[in-house]
């Protein structure tokens, strides 16, 4: 943004320019090369490794057998659930930060950041503390009277969908957040005074307002959740089976480097896909 | 950012359901942080609740096991240098993604946050057999590696923001008055975009602290503390890691105390800079 006035000044020579240029390219070399020899070329190897013996035979059974393409299937349905119970949590939470007098924000921020930023095993641990069959949950709900044998919230895909949108959460409320504090308040103050009903300005105009964070959040959401390892492999109690848990299990325990190579590849190539329509989406809404 | 709207009945019955709402979700974000503590002061090697006697004993347990405390070292060790690498590099990458005009600079920008797109597993195990050939499994430098690769992105993003902000004449002032580039950069733009940094290498050491998946392929028998609490948890051993937790909780409070008072961008709010 500041180029143009930047050589401006410095008189214009093209050469200088051109200088320059070069030695900006020179500064980021050192993590260009970082990250083509410790990401990329692993990455790649990876890729090669999944076309083992030069066929399509590890995708073949990743994308055909009933009980792999079960796996992908659970997969994009638990981040999709997660994804909605994020965003019904977590909207009217940012809600809450971005329209609250002063001490509050601060204070709510500092309950969503605390855990943001606190060890996935730390919380996962909280949770299994919480919600054993002789968890506090169960057992305040029992001595409440709402329920009379305990439920079944561990070890199971009700403890994976808890403990991911616990961790989780935060995605999706900092971009909504971010996106409601820069709504202009008068704009709402003119559709009050021109009479529309409350649930109006919201449907009308604060809702597509604040759509760009809604987006950027559960697309942030979701494609973290599909890559999702030690939730569902510390809370699902062994039954619940990702693709990220397959992978870890069919590298770790059965060696199996090119099936894993192949599953590492539809995740990723799930991942992107999902990332080019939500952002697709995302621009045509701007 | 309070609506200056009359206080109809309706508006504030709506308001109530609000907060007794959100009063909920922020216990749901708390409760497993909080109910570590009275665990890790129990008495009992058992997970009961409530502890049947209070005791330090977890936390004597931690300082007496050297496995442990060898795995806390490990981890921060691995944290101090990922923090030092991946501050270095991808403040230098931020320089290039923000300044200059040349052909392929917004691919530039979008390779610098590749790594945040791949799942941690996927890119686990394919460094695990890039390194496994190398025979690097089980050496801590091979964790900082790989948790580097995932720190940049972090660092790029705070501070490429900060570099967007500030005003490139202030360095060309020092340079016209003699400065060199390098010097002028130095002492005069990295002091000014200080919180973003303090901010980065904050989010670069936590990153690493926490990351599990990368270092349980990579660090081999050499366990670090994210791996020794997996292990611990899976196996159910002893509330060892509800003292643990406890100490984790702690250091992190302290640790965003001090960030939100010097760094910026960490917290959304990001009002503690001047």
């Amino acid at each position: 943004m500041t180029a143009p006035s930047a050589s401006l000044l410095e008189g214009g020579f093209f050469w200088r320019r051109h200088r320059s240029t070069v030695l900006l390219l020179a500064t980021a070399l050192p993590a260009i090369i970082f990250l083509l020899v410790f990401y990329i070329a692993p990455m790649a190897l990876l890729l090669a490794e999944s076309f083992e013996g030069g066929t399509f035979k590890h995708y073949a059974k990743a994308l055909s057998d009933g009980l792999y393409v079960g796996v992908l299937i659970d997969t994009l349905v638990i981040a999709a659930c997660v994804s909605l119970v994020c965003l019904l949590l977590g909207y009217p939470l940012a809600y809450f930060l971005a329209s609250t007098p002063a001490p509050w924000p601060t204070i709510g921020i500092i309950f969503v950041l605390l855990p943001f930023w606190t060890s996935i095993l730390v919380r996962t641990y909280g949770w299994m503390i919480l919600l054993g069959r002789n968890g506090i949950v169960n057992r305040a709900l029992i001595e409440l009277g709402l329920i009379a044998t305990p439920l079944p919230l561990l070890n199971n895909i009700n403890g994976v969908l808890i403990g991911m949108v616990h961790v989780l959460l935060p995605y999706m409320v900092f971009p909504i957040y971010a996106v409601m504090r820069r709504i202009d308040p008068a704009l709402l103050a003119a559709a009050e005074g021109l009479g529309a009903p409350g649930w109006q300005i919201f449907r009308r105009i604060y809702f597509p307002l604040t759509l760009p964070g809604v987006l950027a959040g559960v697309t942030l959401v979701f494609i973290v959740a599909i890559g999702f390892f030690i939730t569902p492999a510390l809370l699902g109690g062994g039954k619940v089976i990702t693709v990220a848990v397959l992978i870890e299990t069919q590298v770790r325990q059965f060696l199996n480097w090119g099936f894993a190579a192949a599953l590492s590849a539809v995740l990723l190539g799930a991942t992107l896909v999902v990332y080019l329509a939500l952002r697709r989406l995302f621009r045509s809404e701007m | 950012m309070e609506l200056k709207r009359p206080r109809r009945g309706p508006v504030r019955a709506w308001r109530i359901g609000l907060h007794g709402f959100c009063a909920f979700v922020f216990l749901f974000l708390m409760a497993p942080l909080i109910v570590v503590f009275p665990i890790s002061f129990s008495s009992s090697p058992y997970l009961q609740f409530p502890p049947p006697g209070w005791s330090l004993r977890w936390y004597v347990a931690y300082v007496d096991d050297t496995a442990w405390i060898d795995a806390t070292l490990r981890s921060l060790k691995v944290a101090g240098a990922t923090m030092l690498l991946s501050t270095v590099l991808g403040t230098l990458l931020a320089f290039a993604v923000v300044r200059g005009r040349y052909p392929g600079k917004s691919l530039l920008n979008q390779f610098a946050l590749l790594p945040l797109i791949v799942p941690v597993i996927v890119y686990s195990i394919a460094v695990y057999g890039l390194f496994a050939q190398l025979r690097l499994i089980g050496d801590w430098k091979a964790i900082v590696l790989g948790h580097t690769v995932h720190a940049i992105p972090f660092v790029v993003i705070l501070v490429a923001a900060a570099l967007r902000t500030y005003d490139e004449n202030y360095e060309l002032a020092a340079m016209s008055l003699g400065a060199s580039r390098l010097r002028a950069v130095w002492r005069i733009t990295l002091p000014q975009i200080r919180p973003a940094l303090i901010s980065a290498m904050f989010l670069a050491f936590i990153s690493s602290f926490d990351e599990l998946v990368v270092a349980m392929f990579l660090g081999g028998s050499n366990m670090t503390l994210p791996k020794k609490m997996f292990d611990n948890i899976v196996n159910a051993i002893d509330p060892t890691i509800a003292a643990v937790s406890v100490l984790q909780i702690v250091l992190v409070t302290a640790v965003l105390g001090l960030v939100s008072k010097f760094g910026a961008g960490a917290a959304p709010s990001g009002t503690g800079h001047g």
